[in-house]
C-alpha cells in the first residue's frame, strides 16, 4: 500500500499551480493517472521516485517511511525500490542493450534476472546493439527491463507509450500487463490515452490543476452514467464547422474520424481537443466483421 | 642548432597543467553545470576571468601573492619551504589559473547538453552520484573532455604575459619556449626565433586540426 500526501507549488507554464494530492494507492494494483498535460501527473511520480521534493508531505510504502517533511526524512532515490520508465526512454548511449541491463544490477546481484527479462521481454536479437540503431518500441522495452532488473516493488512509468504508433503501443500495452502480472508489482501509470487506461488498469485517478478531482474503476469513469446508450464511444474533438443552422462535429474515435451532427445548444461547451462521450440509442448499429 | 631545453619545458608544463586541471575541473564543472546555488553567477564569472583579462594583471597578483616580502608568500617560505617565484611550480599554478576556463567550459557545456533523465534513470536504478558520474555522464560527453584537453594543452603552450611576469627568464626552470622567441628576437637571432615560431605554429596547427577533425562541435561552439 502506498499513503501519499503531498503539497507542493510549481511553476507552471500558467504561472504557479498548486501540487496538493492525498491518495491511497492498494498493492498489486495497476493505477492510473489521468490529466491534461501539466495538470501535475509527472510531478507527481517524480516525487515517488525522490527525484524531486515537495514543500511539505509524507509518503509511506509498506509501513515504511519514504518521505515525512515534519521529520525530516527523506529517503534517497537511490534506496527507494522503484522502477522508473521515462517517456524518452533514457537508455545510456554509451552501453549496448546488454550493458544498459547489467548497469542496473545491485552489487552483487547475478545475471539471472537479466537472462529472464531479456527472455520475456524478447530482447535477445537486440542485446548487442547499441541504442541509438533500435526503434522506438524497442528503445522502451528496454527501458521497461532494465526498470525491472533489481526486481523493484512499485514500477513508475511516464507516458511510456506516447511517442509510439498504435500498432506498437498495443504490443507494449500487452508487456506492461505481462511484467506487472509476473512480477507482482504496484504499478502506476501516467497516461492520458482513455484506450489504454481501460484497458490496463485496475483504478484511476483523474487530475485537474494538481488536485485529485475524480477516483474509480477507468471504463465507469470514463462511461459517464448520464447517458445510458445502446453503443457509446469516448473520443476527441477535432474539429467544429458551422453548416447553415446546424454544426458538423469531427471526433476521433480511435483510428476511425466520425462526423457528428449537433445543434448550436449541444456544443456550447465542447471544443477542438475535448474528450467526449459518442452515443446513440435510438437506432440499431449494423456490426460487420472488418477485413 | 637551437637549444631544446625550451620546447622541453613548454610541453613538460602544458602537460602538468593540464593533468592537475583535469582533475581540479571535473569536480568544479559538475558543481556549475548542475548546482543552483546563488553564489553560481560570481564562480562562474571568476572562472571566465582568465579569458579577458590580461595576462600580466594575473601574473601580477600572482607574483605579489607568492613573494616572501607578502604574509603569504613569507608564510609559504617559512613552514612549507617553497618558493613558488621564479620557479616551476610557480609556473604550473598561474598556469593552471590561467588555462582554467578552457577545461571547465567544454566539460560544463557537455554535462548541460546531457539531457538529465541520464543521470536520474540511474540514481532511480540506485547508483551514487559518483558511479553515475564516471559511468553514465563523463563516458557520453568525451569529444567535450577532448575539447577541453586539447584547448588546455594548446593554451598553456602559448602562454606568455603571465609566465614572464611571475616565471621570468631562467634556462631550464622557466624559459619556456614563447619566452625563448621573444628572447632571440632581442638579441637579433631571428634564424633561432623562427625555428621556435615555426614549431609551435605547426604542433599547435596540428593538434586544433586533430581535434576539429574528430569532433568539430564543441571546439566550434567554445570558440565562437
Amino acid at each position: 500500500m502506498i499513503d501519499l500526501s503531498i503539497y507542493k507549488t510549481l511553476q507552471a507554464a500558467q504561472g504557479d499551480m498548486v501540487l496538493d494530492i492525498n491518495c491511497t494507492i492498494t498493492k498489486g494494483q495497476l493505477v492510473s493517472l489521468y490529466g491534461i498535460s501539466g495538470a501535475g501527473k509527472t510531478s507527481i511520480l517524480r516525487i515517488l521516485a525522490g527525484l524531486m521534493n515537495p514543500d511539505k508531505g509524507t509518503i509511506l510504502v509498506h509501513e515504511q517511511t519514504w518521505l515525512d517533511t515534519t521529520k525530516k526524512i527523506q529517503i534517497p532515490p537511490q534506496q527507494r525500490k522503484i522502477g522508473y520508465v521515462f517517456q524518452e526512454y533514457a537508455l545510456f548511449p554509451n552501453m549496448t542493450i546488454r550493458k544498459n541491463l547489467e548497469f542496473a544490477l545491485k552489487k552483487g546481484q547475478d545475471n539471472h534476472s537479466i537472462e529472464e527479462l531479456i527472455d520475456l521481454m524478447e530482447l535477445g536479437e537486440l542485446q548487442h546493439r547499441n541504442p541509438h540503431t533500435l526503434s522506438g518500441g524497442q528503445k522502451q522495452r528496454v527501458a521497461l527491463a532494465r526498470a525491472l532488473v533489481q526486481k523493484p516493488e512499485i514500477l513508475l512509468l511516464d507516458e511510456p507509450l506516447s511517442a509510439l504508433d498504435v500498432t506498437m503501443r498495443n504490443k507494449l500495452q500487452d508487456y506492461i500487463l505481462k511484467v506487472h502480472r509476473q512480477y507482482q508489482l504496484t504499478t502506476i501509470l501516467v497516461s492520458h490515452n482513455i484506450g489504454e487506461i481501460i484497458k490496463l488498469s485496475d483504478h484511476m485517478i483523474c487530475i485537474d490543476q494538481g488536485k485529485i478531482i475524480q477516483q474509480g474503476d477507468p471504463a465507469e469513469l470514463f462511461s459517464t452514467n448520464k447517458i445510458s446508450g445502446k453503443f457509446q464511444f469516448t473520443g476527441e474533438v477535432i474539429k467544429i464547422q458551422k453548416e447553415d443552422v446546424i454544426y458538423i462535429v469531427s471526433i476521433l474515435i480511435g483510428n476511425t474520424m466520425v462526423k457528428v451532427i449537433a445543434q448550436s445548444s449541444e456544443i456550447t461547451d465542447i471544443n477542438p481537443g475535448d474528450t467526449v462521450i459518442v452515443a446513440s440509442k435510438a437506432f440499431n448499429p449494423i456490426i460487420q466483421k472488418f477485413i | 642548432m637551437i637549444d631544446w631545453a625550451p620546447l622541453i619545458l613548454t610541453f613538460k608544463l602544458a602537460l602538468v597543467t593540464t593533468i592537475i586541471l583535469l582533475i581540479v575541473s571535473l569536480p568544479l564543472a559538475y558543481w556549475l553545470a548542475y548546482s543552483k546555488s546563488r553564489i553560481k553567477p560570481i564562480i562562474e564569472t571568476l572562472v571566465s576571468m582568465p579569458l579577458v583579462l590580461p595576462p600580466t594583471v594575473l601574473g601580477f597578483y600572482l607574483l605579489m601573492a607568492f613573494s616572501p616580502g607578502n604574509a603569504f608568500g613569507s608564510w609559504l617560505d617559512e613552514w612549507l619551504g617553497i618558493r613558488l617565484i621564479f620557479s616551476f611550480s610557480g609556473l604550473v599554478i598561474a598556469s593552471v589559473l590561467y588555462s582554467l576556463p578552457f577545461m571547465v567550459h567544454p566539460i560544463q557545456s557537455g554535462l548541460s547538453s546531457l539531457s538529465p533523465t541520464l543521470a536520474e534513470v540511474s540514481y532511480t536504478l540506485g547508483k551514487s552520484k559518483m558511479t553515475t558520474l564516471f559511468k553514465v555522464l563523463l563516458p557520453n560527453i568525451k569529444p567535450a573532455l577532448l575539447t577541453g584537453i586539447v584547448l588546455t594543452f594548446a593554451h598553456t603552450i602559448g602562454e606568455f604575459g603571465v609566465v614572464l611576469m611571475i616565471g621570468g627568464n631562467i634556462p631550464e626552470k622557466t624559459k619556456v619556449a614563447s619566452i625563448a622567441i621573444y628572447d632571440e628576437v632581442e638579441a637579433l637571432n631571428y634564424g633561432a626565433a623562427n625555428t621556435y615560431s615555426l614549431i609551435l605554429f605547426v604542433i599547435t596547427f596540428i593538434i586544433l586540426l586533430a581535434v576539429y577533425l574528430t569532433n568539430g562541435r564543441y571546439l566550434k561552439k567554445f570558440l565562437k
